[in-house]
């Protein structure tokens, strides 16, 4: 696959309380692109206008040659139709339904589906597949969620702070399966954080952002040393 | 124990009130979301028509209903007309009373249990690809059960106790309109009767613990279905 043809443009303005989010980015089509900045600085806003669960104000974001939003065309696809995985920092699982019924909720039938089993095996998430997620621990909902994200076949993972809500033997239980994904599948993800560590480990590509302005962008080893200790927040 | 009249009044009541219930849920359902996650022009007109039934003397909803839905009324005349349908003094008006009598606790009921769906698991399974209609029928109805089952439960007891617009609407016809309520009420305006209406109370009291029960049961099951309790 191509990268740069499916590199993923993300132009938009979004006002939000304190102040303006305007970002115009490309951003590589394969790997791990972290946007990193302390919480409040719009990192979620950003991603929310690439999910489709946030309408900026003006812009464009596209997935290679497909458009998903252009406000001077006119075109708003919704959220389902524009195949675009979220992974919630809360997981979001849906507490009527079982493991399974949650992992299955978003397969499509068809050619370039993605493996139920495969999915399963690599985040280690077999032996839960009857239970309820009520009945789950914290890191096991978020390899859950991961799963149901990536079993949905979309053609860009966004996660928002997934390690967030855990503790830090969870998170180490939790990057791993990360990595692995990261490596095991061809799909470009955006990874929202505020965790210099996280960020140094999984990214290629990081995105500074400070109060809604993209500061700097580049290889981890040139953003992450610029990165201060308010950014961490 | 009981006469075939009474069992026949039983009979009807519980049917006048699980049609009622029946007709008016998924209106209910469907008032109870737009109330509760769509803005429009006259919602607050909207809101307090769906209310009126709560606040207005019964009786006067069943007049109400008897010039809309009575033979010579504009809607009754219509049904008349093309379906041969008549409500007027007929069991089925009967099920209409009730059902409007119990229209606002239903809607009231279901729109505290939509609002209370967490609107962010409707947004994951946005993005996974489900569109509104799915998100509704699989997510958003499924955790607003148990105030759908309240709702229900609520307007099959106000149903059950529909006297007012009862009386007004399709008049006191043994075996056909005459439903608990009324009977144990035209049970009092005859000397002696007094020991069959209180029968007809007990009955009463009876079905109406039965419901309550049968509710509370089916709420806890539903809480264990839904994940929201272990």
């Amino acid at each position: 696959m191509n990268a740069a043809m499916n590199a993923i443009v993300v132009d938009v303005a979004l006002r939000l309380d304190e102040f303006v989010l305007q970002a115009d980015l490309r951003l590589p089509g394969n790997g791990v692109t972290v946007l990193f900045g302390s919480s409040g600085a719009g990192k979620t806003s950003l991603i929310n206008c690439i999910a489709g669960l946030v309408t900026p104000q003006r812009g464009r974001i596209a997935i290679g040659e497909r458009v998903l939003f252009d406000a001077q065309a006119g075109i708003d696809l919704p959220p389902e139709r524009r195949h675009v995985g979220y992974v919630f920092q809360d997981g979001r699982l849906f507490p009527h339904l079982t493991v399974a019924s949650n992992l299955r909720y978003g397969v499509k039938h068809g050619s370039g589906a993605v493996a139920f089993d495969e999915v399963v095996e690599l985040l280690g998430i077999g032996a839960l597949l009857k239970r309820r997620p009520l009945t789950l621990s914290g890191g096991e909902k978020q390899r859950v969620a991961i799963g149901r994200a990536l079993l949905s076949s979309p053609q860009l993972l966004l996660m928002d702070e997934p390690l967030a809500s855990l503790d830090a033997a969870r998170r180490a239980e939790i990057l791993p399966y990360l990595e692995r994904l990261r490596d095991h599948f061809a799909l470009p993800i955006v990874y929202v954080t505020h965790d210099r560590a996280e960020a140094q480990r999984l990214a290629a590509h990081v995105v500074l952002i400070r109060t809604g302005q993209v500061v700097q962008q580049g290889a981890p080893a040139e953003v992450l040393p610029a990165v201060l200790l308010a950014d961490q927040g | 124990m009981l006469s075939p009249e009474e069992w026949s009044v039983i009979e009807l009541s519980l049917r006048v009130a699980l049609i009622a219930m029946l007709w008016t849920l998924p209106v209910a359902v469907g008032l109870a979301w737009l109330l509760a996650r769509r803005d429009f022009f006259g919602k607050s007109l909207l809101d307090a028509l769906v209310h009126l039934p709560l606040v207005l003397p019964p009786v006067v909803l069943g007049y109400g209903l008897l010039v809309l839905l009575g033979r010579k009324g504009p809607i009754g005349a219509w049904l008349n007309d093309w379906f041969g349908i008549t409500l007027a003094f007929t069991w089925q008006g009967a099920a209409i009373a009730a059902g409007v009598a119990g229209l606002p606790l239903a809607v009231r009921a279901i729109r505290l249990s939509l609002d209370a769906v967490d609107r962010r698991l409707e947004q994951a399974a946005r993005s996974l690809g489900a569109g509104k209609l799915r998100v509704f029928a699989t997510i958003t109805l499924p955790l607003a059960l148990p105030g759908v089952l309240a709702g229900a439960i609520l307007s099959f007891a106000r149903g059950l106790g529909e006297f007012g617009a009862t009386i007004t609407f399709v008049a006191d016809i043994p075996g056909e309109t005459r439903t608990l309520s009324l009977a144990v009420h035209t049970l009092l305006q005859v000397p002696g009767g007094e020991a069959a209406a209180i029968r007809l109370s007990m009955i009463s009291i009876v079905l109406a613990f039965l419901a309550l029960m049968g509710s509370e049961y089916l709420n806890r099951r539903l809480a264990k279905r839904l994940g929201t309790r272990p």
